[in-house]
């Protein structure tokens, strides 16, 4: 008897316990779910659209939110990250997308990432960013999707693997690591380079690629840009603040508006994923608020973590395969001394993007080729010829050693291994 | 061939560039900023007649009809057409420059290559030539004649002529097209095609077609305006832009 009794004990602890313990994260989850504030009501009509118009681009929302050949907006297209995939939601006025939703819905989406029934809406969407957007910059980009044409596409349901495809595991994930918050202009800056931060960390989430995520797949907020291999299509978003990889401290502010308005400028050329952001937002951008972006980006605190290998430990010699094969494929481009050809053909002596490690990028380009973004600044780029269908995996390792390694390049050389693991996602 | 775009020669036209082979010690051909050299990115794998390659073949580009080079650069960027290389390379082009990219390669004037000797029996041939030339008219199968030209050399501005390309090339795309892997704006009249088509039917139309020369006079694709036999997505409405635009 005692013992039945001590397991009924131990049961109703148990139970109070998990009770208390799902409330907790239950709680967590939607801390700070504040009624929604009203928006700014001065601008109304067609200057609202026009507005939301561009805040939409700003946030590079067609990109995720259009499958590929598909109406605009209308969602469907695959997101894929560690745990599954995830479908995009149709965004235009149709009863499969917005057309029920109010301003306080969409708001409620991107600020507290619920959805218009209250379900929690998982993080692939980047509310933890968008979360401190102004109210009156939501409400303009909600009036600017209400005046698209309506398409039907019903949402398609995610493809998550257990447990992952839990309410609960989205939950614990909330309480862990999204509190909604709002945008905190700091007084001692100008007000470009709180515009700068405010595009930064809400709109462009640009942590969303450019930092390591945890094992959870979070960043550690949007103030965090030290760069990261971006999920699944493992290219390597590179850290805007270290001037060995993408930071901008010493580059002119009209060199960084360049390349976030033509895709290249005098320094360096977009390519892969954020030829894509540019292609689809920031060349859209004004002047003003591209200017505060690079005053924002040029100020981030330098922290210097990619020690480029020193000359002593890799020697500047280069390898004997890979330069053959430089000679063979490469040298008419970019130079027989990597000196290329300003503004055509990247340099591939003292680049920076050919020296980062990891080598992803330099993988991903050199097997499947890739052109720039077609922008009103560079309506005709150049384009490079992918290599998958010419070089093995030995070879494209070999001569990315090598470049790596001469002319006063001195990164660590490229693995067979590494071009392998990269090939398989390059697909 | 293997895969050389190191050094760049002129050939015919001002436009008109191409990736050649590196000769060790060779000086480099100047830079010069042309359309052709900043689309050494197409000619690295089609070449300047197309080219085969352990992952299939590469169909030549040169000459063919500019609107049917746009309506083909934006399936593969739109995802009606497979094939990861090049929906990779397009996907950051906008619709303006791939109509210059068609309009380039459609105004490049390429010899075509003598053809091989066809290996299948006189009877296949005969009966590939015969779906060619008069179709099937009991099962509904208009003649590829009928659309692609007396000639079979395509009609401008949208329709590719059929002459000069490999046998495996014919059969991998007939293949497509029955099989759903390649696709064309609605109404997709190829589609329909394919589906009439046995596999032996693509067999005999495709070794046939595959071991006729390129008549040199006729090369081009014609201009001819009768109606065809069924509509086509690629070839009305919104590509009629295309062609316009390829042809300035």
């Amino acid at each position: 008897m005692t013992g039945k009794r001590f397991t009924v004990w131990a049961f109703s602890v148990s139970a109070l316990a998990a009770v208390v313990a799902a409330g907790t994260i239950a709680w967590l989850s939607v801390r700070d779910d504040t009624p929604s504030q009203r928006g700014d009501a001065s601008v109304t009509g067609n200057g609202l659209v026009g507005l939301g118009e561009y805040l939409v681009r700003a946030g590079s929302c067609e990109g995720c939110h259009t499958e590929r050949g598909g109406a605009r907006f209308a969602g469907g297209r695959a997101i894929e990250t560690p745990f599954g995939i995830v479908y995009s939601s149709n965004l235009t006025p149709d009863a499969s997308g917005l057309g029920g939703w109010t301003g306080d819905d969409f708001w409620r989406a991107l600020h507290n990432g619920r959805s218009r029934d209250g379900h929690l809406l998982y993080p692939a969407f980047p509310y933890p960013n968008y979360t401190r957007l102004a109210r009156g910059d939501a409400d303009a980009m909600f009036a600017y999707l209400k005046s698209l044409a309506p398409v039907a596409a019903a949402p398609k349901p995610h493809a998550l693997r257990f447990p992952f495809d839990q309410a609960a595991a989205l939950a614990a994930w909330r309480a862990l690591f999204f509190r909604p918050a709002g945008f905190q202009p700091d007084r001692e800056q100008t007000p470009s380079w709180n515009r700068g931060a405010y595009l930064v960390e809400t709109l462009g989430h640009c942590n969303a690629c450019h930092s390591q995520r945890n094992a959870f797949g979070a960043t550690a907020g949007p103030l965090d840009l030290a760069g990261g291999l971006i999920p699944v299509q493992n290219w390597y978003a590179p850290s805007l603040n270290d001037r060995n990889e993408a930071g901008v401290e010493t580059w002119p502010v009209a060199d960084v508006v360049a390349l976030l308005k033509t895709g290249v400028s005098a320094q360096a050329s977009v390519q892969g994923p954020m030829a894509e952001v540019v292609a689809g937002s920031t060349q859209h951008l004004r002047d003003a608020d591209l200017v505060a972006m690079a005053t924002y980006l040029k100020k981030l605190p330098s922290r210097t973590v990619n020690v480029v290998v020193t000359e002593a430990s890799v020697g500047n010699v280069g390898n004997k395969a890979g330069r053959v094969i430089y000679e063979r494929h490469c040298s008419g481009c970019h130079g027989e001394r990597g000196e290329g050809v300003a503004g055509a053909y990247p340099a591939l002596a003292g680049n920076r993007a050919v020296t980062l490690t990891p080598a992803a990028n330099l993988v991903h380009i050199v097997l499947r080729g890739g052109f720039p973004p077609t922008t009103a600044g560079n309506p005709r780029p150049f384009g490079m010829p992918p290599f998958a269908t010419v070089l093995s995996d030995e070879e494209v390792a070999a001569v990315l050693s090598h470049v790596r390694s001469t002319w006063g390049n001195h990164a660590a050389p490229v693995s067979t291994l590494e071009v392998a693991r990269f090939r398989g996602s390059a697909r | 061939m293997k895969l050389r775009f190191a050094r760049v020669a002129g050939c015919v036209g001002a436009a008109c560039l191409w990736a050649a082979a590196t000769l060790a010690g060779a000086q480099p051909a100047p830079f010069e900023d042309s359309l052709g050299q900043r689309l050494l990115a197409c000619t690295g794998c089609h070449g300047k007649e197309g080219r085969a390659a352990a992952d299939g073949y590469y169909p030549r580009i040169a000459g063919k009809p500019a609107g049917y080079l746009y309506n083909q650069l934006r399936n593969f960027r739109d995802g009606r057409r497979h094939y990861e290389l090049m929906a990779g390379l397009l996907a950051p082009l906008g619709d303006d420059y791939l109509r210059e990219i068609a309009g380039h390669f459609a105004g490049l004037e390429v010899p075509y290559a003598v053809p091989l000797p066809a290996a299948e029996t006189s009877a296949v041939r005969a009966a590939g030539e015969s779906l060619v030339r008069r179709g099937d008219p009991g099962r509904g199968l208009p003649a590829c004649t009928s659309c692609h030209g007396t000639a079979m050399t395509g009609r401008a501005p949208f329709i590719p002529g059929l002459l000069g390309l490999p046998r495996d090339y014919l059969n991998a795309q007939l293949g497509a097209w029955r099989n759903g892997k390649r696709r064309a704006a609605e109404p997709d009249c190829m589609a329909k095609i394919a589906a009439l088509l046995a596999p032996a039917d693509i067999g005999a139309v495709s070794a046939w077609l595959a071991s006729q020369p390129v008549p040199a006079a006729t090369a081009r694709p014609a201009t001819a305006s009768e109606a065809l036999p069924m509509a086509c997505g690629g070839v009305d409405g919104s590509a009629a832009a295309a062609a316009s635009g390829a042809q300035r």
